[in-house]
Parts: C-alpha cells; structure tokens; sequence
C-alpha cells in the first residue's frame, strides 16, 4: 500500500438532507493520522449518518468530502469498516477474510498468510474454519475486525461496534482497535457509550441534531465541554 | 371409484414389468426437463441477480415482467415457439419442429422468468443484508453477485426445483411443439394426455402416478444432497 496516505480527511460544509429534513447540517472539520477519534452524541444525532458520508456510502447533498492525500487513487481501497451488527458472509471464518483479501488483489499465497496472522491475533484462530455464522455475535465483531485489519486500512471507521455486545466481548474489542490503531491505522468511531468514549478517545467529535458542535482533545471534552447540550449529554440529562 | 385402484395397479404393473415403452418415455421426459433446467438455470440465475442489485432504467418494470411472465400459459408458448419454428417461420430452415429440442427451446422460456423472479426476490433480501459490507470491501457490481449467488446457494436449489417442477408438469407447450410422437417426442405429460383422450384413464393415471413418484424422488435427492452440503460449509 506504500507509504502514502489519503490522509487528512476533510469535510467542508457538509450537508445530508433527506425529504427536506436536514440530517447533517453544514459539518466542517479535519481529520488527521493520530489520534483516536470519537463521534459521540444521543441516538439520532447524525454520527452513524456522518461516518457513511466519510466512508463514501453517501454522497453529500451539499459540501465535500475531500481525502487529501489521494491523489488520484480510489479512497476506498484505503479504508475498511466495522458495523454494528457484524455482516457474516454465508462460509468460514477464514474465507471470510480471504474474500476480502481477494476484492483487494492480493495474491493467493499472500491471502492465506495474512489470514492465519488476523485470526491468531483476534484470538480466532481455531475456529478458522467454523461457518461464520454460527459464531456468538461477540467472535463475529472480533472477525469483523480481523477481516477489516487484514486489509491494512489506513482508516478505520466502528460504526457503534459494541452496542450489543457484552462487557467482556466489548473489552476484547476495543483491545482489537487498539492494536489495529498501534499498526498505525486511524481509528474514527461512534459510540453513545460514555465510558467507551472515555476510554477510547483522544479526540471527541460532538454532534447534536446533526450539528457538529464540538471537535477537541477527549480531556478538555470530559472536563469542560463548551456546548449546553454536551454538558447535559454528559450528566445523562438530555433529551433531544 | 374403481378407476383408482386400477390405477395403482396399472402403475405397479408398468414399474414393475420394467415396460420398455415406460422407460423411454421416462428418460426422454428427463432428457427434455433437465436440459430445459439447466439451460434457464443459466440464463435466470445471473438476470435475477442484476435484477437484485445492479439500479438501470426501466429496472421497475422489467421485475413486474418477470414476475407477470412467471405466469406464462404454457400453450401459447407452445404456440409461439410453433409460429417461430414452423416451416414458414424466421428459424424454419432448421427444421427443429417436432424434436426434442424444440421442446426444450419451449420449456426456457417457459422456466426462465420463474427462475429469475424468485431468485430476484431471495438476493434482493440477501443484498439488503450484504450491500454497506461488500462495498465498504470494494465489491463492484459483477463480484457482488456472484456473492450473492454462492452465499445464496442453499435457497436457490429450491428456486431451481420450483422451475424443474413447472417444466415436469407442463403439457401445453410440449404437446404444441413437439407433437406427442411415438418414440420421437412423446413425455410423460404428453402421454397421459394422450390416454385421457384414449379412454384408457386407468394407464393414464398410472402414468401420472409414475410421474409424481419421479417428481418426489428428484425433490428428495436435491434435498438430502443440499442438507450434506449444508452440513459441510454452513
């Protein structure tokens, strides 16, 4: 993949509206290799919205989505994505991963190599070749990420990848992002779990009613957020 | 209600004496069904699946007529195919009137629009399922169905019965296209259409009781090869 990024990722003025109501409202912001970026709002805020747009899933109504880096080259081949609900193709736990790695051309020898490595790393090792589906949900997103770290992405997008996983699968998983992100990945998820966010920002991006009230360094966020409805967002009180 | 019992015994008489007559007609049925099968398999699989996911013009309509075409009343395809394949017609010069192969030529496009509306429907589903995923891992349009197409395998061995089912059973077509000859072009459903007019209602339900025991032992076959495989790869 070279030494190259597509980063940063820039959003000028980016608006989604659907049947004339406004689900993402004139966002800027920059997004840079680094830190680890949390999109963090009440449900129905846009964050889901707002990673589909960076991921290239929607195209804006207004504004742009702008990869700086990209020169020319197809974004996408860069980036990977983690659902909520993992999406298990109908074979093995492996092949999987080896039908991702094909969609990106990597050579045969070199797909069977890369799998072995994600699956040991997720901790998925011997249950490689187990049909995908019969996994519990937590060995699924684990799968989800390996296949998603397989790719090599220079980002990452978790679209809430622990809403319906328990603490303990949710620990393994945001251990998986952490090492994907020690790989040098950039890591930009949404959660509306405080404490995830807590534990897993440097960067907290803020939305309300698909504004994007705050971007600033997770500290600062948690000690003193600048907006009303962050604040009260914090202490569990609002309502939207 | 005599007829019945007769029947039953004209049915074992003619499995069990192994009747010549039976068996060629049996294996021409096969012949005929299975090639007309395989060939709308072919052809419908990949249409239904564009149908699923690939957005064009005019996409609306085309799902409203395949579903509308599922429909098709199987003498006026035998007609049609007649018209198309008789002496005076554009592919007369062939002289496929009459054969097996007209009757196959019958059977597509009769099983074609079944095959690709139902598998329109169940890749569809599958795509709501799949779509974010397989683009997020770049999956153009010709790759994304051919996942759909394997991932959906288990539910399509039923859409290719539901088709094997319609070409078993229809009577129309081949009896316009082919003719119901003797040793040449004569089937199953041909054939107990002929006793019927006969008189000989007792072999033509034996007949038709040969015919669903086939029927039923295909279904079997396909399902206990669909549950080992099932079995296998999940």
């Amino acid at each position: 993949m070279g030494e190259a990024t597509i980063l940063p990722l820039e959003l000028d003025r980016v608006s989604f509206v659907v049947g004339g109501a406004p689900l993402i409202s004139d966002v800027s912001c920059t997004l840079a290799a680094g830190p680890r970026t949390v999109i963090l709002g009440p449900n129905g805020a846009g964050k889901s919205l707002l990673l589909r747009l960076c991921h290239g899933f929607l195209q804006p109504t207004s504004g742009r989505v702008l990869w700086h880096g990209a020169n020319g080259v197809d974004p996408l081949r860069f980036q990977a994505m983690v659902f909520q609900r993992p999406v298990m193709l109908r074979r093995s736990a492996a092949a999987n991963i080896l039908y991702a790695l094909k969609l990106r051309g990597i050579p045969r020898p070199e797909r069977e190599r890369i799998t072995a490595d994600v699956l040991g790393r997720t901790g998925l090792a011997r249950l490689a070749d187990k049909p995908a589906r019969v996994l519990s949900v937590g060995e699924q997103q684990r799968l989800a990420l390996a296949r998603a770290w397989a790719l090599k992405p220079q980002v990452l997008f978790l679209d809430e990848p622990t809403a319906s996983l328990d603490p303990a699968a949710t620990f393994a998983v945001e251990g998986i992002v952490n090492a994907i992100r020690a790989g040098g990945t950039c890591i930009v998820m949404t959660t509306h779990d405080l404490a995830q966010a807590r534990r897993m920002a440097d960067e907290v991006m803020f939305l309300h009613h698909g504004r994007l009230l705050e971007k600033t360094p997770a500290a600062s966020f948690f000690a003193a957020p600048a907006s009303e409805p962050a604040r009260a967002f914090l202490k569990g009180e609002l309502s939207w | 209600m005599g007829d019945i019992g007769e029947a039953f015994a004209a049915a074992i008489r003619l499995v069990v004496g192994l009747d010549r007559s039976l068996i060629e007609i049996v294996l021409l049925s096969f012949q005929v069904n299975l090639s007309a099968v395989a060939a709308a398999t072919v052809l419908g699989l990949p249409a239904g699946a564009a149908l699923a996911l690939v957005q064009f013009p005019g996409r609306r309509a085309a799902i409203v007529l395949a579903n509308a075409l599922m429909g098709l009343p199987p003498v006026v395809v035998g007609l049609i195919v007649y018209l198309l394949l008789s002496r005076a017609g554009p592919f007369g010069v062939f002289g496929l009137l009459f054969t097996p192969t007209a009757m196959i030529v019958a059977q597509v496009i009769l099983v074609t629009p079944i095959i690709a509306a139902l598998t329109r429907q169940i890749l569809e589903d599958l795509w709501q399922e799949y779509e974010e995923q397989l683009r997020s891992l770049g999956a153009g349009p010709g790759r994304a169905m051919g996942a759909l197409l394997w991932d959906g395998r288990y539910s399509l061995t039923t859409v290719v019965l539901a088709g094997f089912g319609r070409a078993s059973a229809e009577v129309g077509a081949v009896m316009i296209v082919g003719g119901n000859i003797d040793h040449v072009t004569r089937i199953m459903t041909t054939a107990i259409a002929l006793e019927v007019s006969k008189g000989d209602l007792a072999l033509a339900l034996g007949l038709g009781i040969v015919l669903i025991l086939l029927s039923v032992g295909v279904n079997t076959l396909v399902l206990v090869m669909r549950e080992a495989m099932q079995r296998e790869q999940g």
